[in-house]
């Protein structure tokens, strides 16, 4: 019986759905997970705040593994494409993903821009594609991209308690990377234990590295730490070919290889 | 904010649920948000209330429901409180998130048409 409008219509039934709002983008995130393990490519999430470091935390990579990984990246942006040129430069094979209002990667928008195009067969040979979500410590959370990790970028002038205040970003973290590091003489009163101690309450399995990308400091335990996931990625079983579900009744006309 | 692009997948959704029922009106629509969803259930309502226009759901009134979160030990299932550190104090197990992390479409209410 209909109580809100008052129409005493006795046809009122209840549906159960108990779906989740996030499904699609979780489906259209399981196909690209599926391409990425295939390739045996390293997708990492990289999250973080606008300015924590995300670019040049990827520029330092770059120098440090010229010409012993492939790596391809993606950068997500509201308006521009400057990171993606930045990566370029550094050598990485970029594309930017203008997102217009949208504060955040989805799974559709990474399929978009490495689907047929020149950077997607960068990020089919690669060894690591690294997606470079928009600075915000809210939005890209909740957004699977089908990446094997979610590394989470913050940097040493923003606070120790940041990770509380953004308990869902942090939850997600597999790897927290605090930048600038180089700074912390400069910044007395910023506390490692503080920002270490704010980790374990948000994050399950709490994993800190600290770096100085513009110095080349402390990359060591960050490329090991990539490497390692590496590691996982390509002992992960291979899929043969279309044994996984394509969406948006995607069927394939064009040719893709998948392997 | 990131609550448009999820009450476009809601919307999707509710189409989805009512095709079994040809020219059933939708006139209540309850959303479970968890409290570590990411979701401002706020900013989903005015979101909702946005879009709706045009939507299967334009004459459909949203019903938030907010989840807390919960913590236990993966190991040894014990609840570990919000705000302390996720290590179990028992069994030192990592814990685990069992409830409040997500944002779900739980029902509808629908106006069926006489047969
Ligand atoms: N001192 C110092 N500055 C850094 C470091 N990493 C990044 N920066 C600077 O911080 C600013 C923002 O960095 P950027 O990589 O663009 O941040 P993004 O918005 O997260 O991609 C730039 O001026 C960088 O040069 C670092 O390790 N040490
Ligand atoms: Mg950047
Ligand atoms: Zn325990």
């Amino acid at each position: 019986m209909c109580e809100d409008c008052g129409c005493g219509d006795p046809k009122l039934v209840s549906v159960e759905v108990h779906s989740s709002l996030l499904a699609a983008n979780d489906h259209e995130a399981a196909h690209l997970r599926a391409h990425f393990l295939g390739d045996g490519v390293t997708a990492i999430n990289l999250m973080g705040s606008p300015g924590s470091g995300k670019t040049a935390l990827l520029e330092a990579t770059a120098r440090a593994w010229a010409g012993k990984f492939k790596l391809a990246a993606v950068s997500g942006d509201l308006a521009t494409a400057h990171d993606a040129e930045r990566l370029e430069r550094a050598g990485i094979p970029s594309a930017a993903i203008t997102t217009g209002t949208a504060c955040h990667l989805d799974a559709t928008m990474v399929d978009r821009a490495i689907h047929g195009t020149a950077v997607g067969e960068a990020v089919h040979a690669a060894d690591f594609f690294f997606i470079e979500n928009v600075g915000n410590l809210v939005c890209p959370a909740i957004y699977d991209l089908g990446q094997a990790a979610n590394v989470v970028v913050l940097s040493v002038t923003e606070g120790e308690d940041k990770p509380l205040k953004y308990p869902v970003m942090f939850k997600a973290a597999d790897l927290v990377v605090l930048t600038k590091v180089d700074l912390l003489p400069h910044l007395r009163g910023v506390s490692i234990a503080a920002i270490e101690d704010a980790l374990a309450r948000v994050m399950p399995k709490p994993v800190m590295i600290q770096v100085a990308s513009t110095e080349d400091q402390g990359l060591d335990a960050w490329l090991a730490w990539l490497s390692a996931r590496r590691d996982v990625v390509r002992a992960a079983p291979r899929l043969g070919a279309h044994e996984h579900v394509h969406v948006r009744g995607h069927a394939h006309p064009h040719p893709h290889p998948h392997r | 904010m990131h609550e448009a692009s999820l009450v476009t997948a809601l919307f999707d959704q509710v189409d989805r649920s009512i095709a079994p029922h040809p020219g059933a009106i939708v006139h209540r629509v309850f959303v479970r948000v968890g409290e570590l969803a990411g979701v401002e259930p706020e900013l989903l309502r005015l979101a909702y209330d946005t879009l709706r226009e045009g939507r299967t759901c334009a004459g459909a009134a949203i019903e938030l429901v907010s989840e807390p979160a919960e913590w236990q030990c993966r190991a040894c299932a014990l609840p570990i409180p919000r705000g302390e550190v996720l290590r179990c104090p028992r069994c030192e197990g990592e814990a685990r998130l069992v409830r409040g992390g997500e944002v779900f479409l739980d029902r509808l209410e629908l106006e069926v048409p006489d047969v």
